[in-house]
């Protein structure tokens, strides 16, 4: 079990770099970054001058080894836009996505699982066909189509929505939150839902596929011909182990969640990490971009991880394979 | 009164292909204590017969008509609750296949104690005394700490020996065992065989032993029951059914035990194959490949009762 | 009544009458093909979808004769028509704006009918060239096996890891915009998935013994490959294309939608949703929705086929 969670780590170590490489040579390499820092008739001594200061005159290998020990310092330079070093401004945003997708998250598991639960054990009835219709729906929907839609019943159409924006936040062990307060939720519910969307449909179909196959198994029969009656069936033999493979597809999902936040941030001008990369690559701003690439992969990566660490705690027979 | 009585059982399945008589007509009687093995080829009905007494069977399968009378109660009125009750506690049951029976995110000892704990109410301590008890009985050593292992820890007849402890932690007055030894390596066939006869013996449960392997319940048994294509076609106690099988089925199946004065010889097997239940041939479903089949026997033959045998057979071998 | 004898092997044989079994000969084998055309046809949802699918791909083909109006083409577009609701009158009264103008005077429906024709034909192409290559590497990996395998596999890996927009996003900032380079972006995007699929399902094929026999015999590599490995992966092949053209249709929708993408020159439905956006809150509802309903419609019609398929083609899936 250990070398295996090892070989894991080594494998998203390798991911990381790799990443950070396309990152570097995309973003330094190609294009000549100097034209965006200089005014634009800045004679050719100043140009000079400028990219000496900036390291851009180095060999690419040694760009990129600053570039690597700069990074394991939490520096990725500053910002061309807004001056900051972009490590910081990703890192002020961070709670506002995170904030989004936790809130995609619950509402996935609150929707997808007992409507999944319900169609895989009532094959062939009237809900499980809907419920098979809304799945592809969710599916093939693209997420910014759906945040239109959503604006224009919710907020434009009958008024109880905001239609962008972020509400009144509190703080919250030192992190701004918007949960806490109703008017603050108002503004997450439509963002929230939007984001959910697809991923409800995706955990409705796993739920569903997983219930089947589970309610089939000999040990519910078994648990059954022992006198379990429906309510512990359910609670104490079923769901624990339909929730092995959705669970472990949740945690995944969440790492997608973090990246697909930035539609939906762009659609609900929702003050996150996603707009602001989307704004940062439309204005060529560099370091951001890199920054938020390094950072979402790293928490990618992360979260990933502690998916297969989670999936060895939920299904003991995994834990003595390697044994 | 005795403790299990069936009455002219028929289980049907509807199926898309058609609608199949698993179990046609199928009665037999079970005295507390005793042991009534049920001998069948795949295909037989043995097996629905375990899932229909304990009315687990799963859609497009149900009983049609039919009586169960357990210690007098009609089963066949019986409430979901009233079967809640009674499975586990009352009647259990042992699964062909341990592997796929136990829950696999669950400890044995919490499986166990768990059949203990929905019958009765008992503090935690006489509750995991309990499950050791009976780890015990079943001959698993070490049983405090072998209660917190995982099944697929364990050993196939380790796991098939948890599985009776299941059957057994509540005492009950009846015990189906559909095939239990069937997914077992020989050797521990023998030794599980052996230890749910002493269990039997020692607690007066009756038990209902379910098998294709005629010599298994040779020993076991104290009635036997021979079914093919879903009838019962002869039964009645063991020595005599096997001694002086009436049904040229029963016949059959002995002869293809090997003997040990066989050696050498060609082993006997039955011509032909069990005919499918959803083309069975009008009348008796043996006729094909019964060597004595005549024209009469295109017509379903009723039980014919010589004492305490009971058989289906229009050409009946001779009584010795 | 046929007279069974003792000896009867299967006793299904004499449920068959009148035929002697010396003579008699079976019909010829369908083709797959055929067979799962049939089979399919009898799914009530997918022949729908399909119906529909044919339906777009044919008014997208015929775009440039049908549309009632060029709205790339500036003299026939006048800014004084803009923002006229559905079922307006040009000035001139020659046209009917069935679904409005955009905010330039455009012609919402000749403008869904352009964009149809580039969103089907960014997501199709992409995702053909991105099948031609991942099946390439596939087969390639599966043939070879052992280390050109592992390389090969750990490249699609680290690929798969990451999540599709971003790579996309990354690599339309390095490109720029343009639809050559959308569509290597897609196809960037696209080749591992179908790698993966490949690689499994030639495996598969590979481990068989007379894979090993035909090698002996020297059989040339691209030969095995194609005529023995490949025939095996069609089936799950062929549902993965499917949900990949819907992938990338979306993909590219999206993309546009950011801004990022294809150019004001070329504009996908994304690109017209994108436009359109600004005007929601307006109440002109018809410049986003309507081609954002064309959008969806393509894609979930792909998608339903898609699905369909893989019922067809597994019918161990069938409920």
């Amino acid at each position: 079990m250990l070398d295996m969670l090892a070989r894991r780590a080594l494998q998203s170590v390798l991911v990381v770099f790799v990443m950070s490489i396309l990152a570097f040579v995309g973003i330094n390499l190609v294009g000549d970054p100097i034209y965006l820092l200089v005014p634009p008739d800045a004679t050719q001594v100043e140009i000079a001058r400028a990219s000496k200061a900036l390291g851009l005159d180095l060999p690419v290998h040694q760009q990129y080894g600053r570039f690597l020990l700069n990074a394991l310092h939490g520096d990725l330079g500053n910002s061309f836009i807004f001056n900051r070093p972009a490590v910081s401004l990703i890192l002020e945003r961070m709670p506002a996505t995170l904030e989004l997708a936790v809130a995609a998250l619950i509402l996935s598991a609150a929707i997808g699982i007992p409507f999944g639960m319900w169609a895989g054990l009532h094959p062939g009835s009237m809900g499980q066909k809907l419920a098979a219709g809304f799945s592809i729906l969710g599916v093939s929907v693209p997420v910014f189509w759906m945040g239109m839609i959503l604006i224009m019943v919710f907020s434009v159409g009958l008024g109880w929505l905001p239609s962008g924006g972020r509400g009144p936040t509190a703080s919250l062990l030192g992190v701004q939150v918007s949960f806490l307060s109703w008017s603050g939720i108002k503004f997450l519910l439509l963002p929230a839902l939007t984001l959910a969307l697809h991923n409800i449909a995706l955990i409705m179909r796993i739920t569903e596929a997983s219930t089947r196959d589970v309610a089939h198994q000999e040990y519910v029969r078994f648990a059954r011909a022992k006198g379990v009656g429906p309510m512990r069936l359910m609670f104490r033999h079923i769901a624990p182990n339909v929730m092995i493979p959705v669970v472990t597809v949740l945690g995944l999902e969440f790492a997608h969640l973090i990246a697909f936040s930035l539609i939906t941030e762009t659609i609900f001008a929702w003050p996150g990490m996603g707009k602001l990369i989307i704004d940062s690559l439309l204005q060529l701003d560099r370091p951001v971009v890199v920054a938020y690439l390094m950072v979402v992969l790293m928490l990618y990566v992360l979260i990933n991880f502690t998916v297969d660490v989670l999936y060895l705690v939920l299904d003991p027979r995994l834990r003595t394979k390697a044994a | 009164m005795a403790l299990l009585e069936v009455d002219r059982l028929v289980t049907e399945f509807h199926t898309g292909a058609g609608v199949v008589r698993a179990l046609d007509n199928v009665s037999f009687t079970l005295e507390r204590g005793k042991v009534l093995g049920i001998v069948g080829e795949s295909g037989s009905g043995k097996s629905v017969t375990a899932f229909s007494l304990m009315n687990l069977l799963e859609a497009p399968g149900r009983i049609a008509s039919g009586s169960i009378r357990f210690k007098g109660e009609e089963l066949g009125a019986a409430s979901p609750t009233r079967w809640s009750q009674l499975r586990g506690d009352r009647i259990a049951m042992v699964f062909q296949d341990p592997m796929m029976s136990l829950n696999p995110v669950m400890r044995i000892g919490a499986q166990l104690a768990e059949t203990v704990a929905i019958h009765a109410r008992a503090s935690r301590a006489q509750i995991d005394e309990q499950v050791c008890s009976a780890l015990r009985r079943v001959g698993i050593a070490a049983p405090a700490e072998r209660m917190r292992a995982y099944p697929h820890e364990l050993s196939g007849g380790m796991r098939q020996r948890v599985a009776i402890a299941n059957a057994i932690i509540n005492a009950p007055d009846l015990i189906i065992a559909d095939e239990p030894t069937t997914a077992l390596d020989v050797t521990i066939q023998g030794q599980i065989l052996y230890e749910m006869k002493q269990l039997v013996r020692s607690s007066g449960t009756a038990l209902l032993w379910i098998t294709h392997d005629i010599s298994l319940v040779k020993d076991l048994a104290d009635h036997l029951c021979v079914m093919y294509a879903g009838r019962v076609i002869e039964q009645g106690p063991v020595d005599q059914v096997i001694g002086q099988p009436r049904h040229p089925y029963t016949r059959g199946l002995i002869d293809s035990l090997p003997h040990a004065a066989s050696r050498g010889k060609r082993l006997y097997s039955i011509p032909g194959a069990t005919p499918p239940l959803l083309a069975l041939p009008p009348g008796c479903a043996f006729a094909p490949r019964c060597s004595r089949a005549s024209a009469a026997c295109s017509v379903t033959p009723q039980v014919t009762v010589a004492g305490a045998r009971e058989f289906r057979c229009f050409h009946p071998l001779d009584r010795p | 009544m046929p007279q069974p004898s003792p000896n009867t092997m299967d006793m299904n044989a004499t449920a068959v009458s009148g035929t002697d079994s010396a003579t008699a000969t079976l019909p010829p084998p369908e083709s797959p093909w055929r067979l799962t055309a049939r089979r399919f046809g009898r799914r009530l949802p997918g022949v729908i979808a399909a119906a529909f699918l044919m339906l777009l791909v044919l008014l997208a083909l015929a775009a440039p004769l049908i549309a009632p109006q060029d709205p790339y083409d500036l003299a026939q577009v006048t800014i004084v028509e803009n923002e006229r609701a559905p079922g307006a009158l040009s000035d001139d009264g020659r046209t009917t704006f069935l679904l409005g103008t955009d905010g330039a005077g455009r012609d919402m429906a000749s403008a869904i009918l352009y964009g149809l024709r580039i969103s089907l034909g960014i997501g199709v192409a992409s995702a053909l060239v991105a099948l031609a290559v991942g099946t390439v590497v596939g087969l390639t990996a599966a043939y070879f096996g052992g280390k050109v395998d592992a390389v090969l596999m750990r490249i699609v890996d680290v690929q798969l890891s990451l999540p599709t927009i971003l790579v996309a996003l990354v690599l339309l900032a390095v490109l720029g915009q343009g639809v050559d380079k959308t569509l290597l972006a897609l196809v960037l995007v696209q080749w591992a998935t179908f790698a993966r699929n490949v690689r499994g399902s030639a495996m598969v094929e590979r481990n068989k013994e007379y894979i090993e026999a035909a090698m002996g015999q020297g059989l040339p590599a691209h030969r095995l490959m194609l005529r023995h490995m490949l025939p095996n992966c069609m089936a799950p092949l062929v549902v993965t294309t499917t949900n990949q053209m819907a992938n990338a249709i979306t993909l590219e929708a999206t993309m546009s939608f950011l801004g990022i993408g294809l150019p004001q020159t070329e504009p996908s439905l994304g690109l017209l949703i994108s436009n359109g956006f600004d005007y929601v809150l307006s109440h002109q509802y018809w410049i986003s929705v309507f081609p954002g309903l064309a959008l969806v419609l393509l894609v979930v019609s792909i998608s339903v086929v898609g699905d369909q398929l893989r019922v067809v083609l597994n019918p161990k899936l069938d409920t």
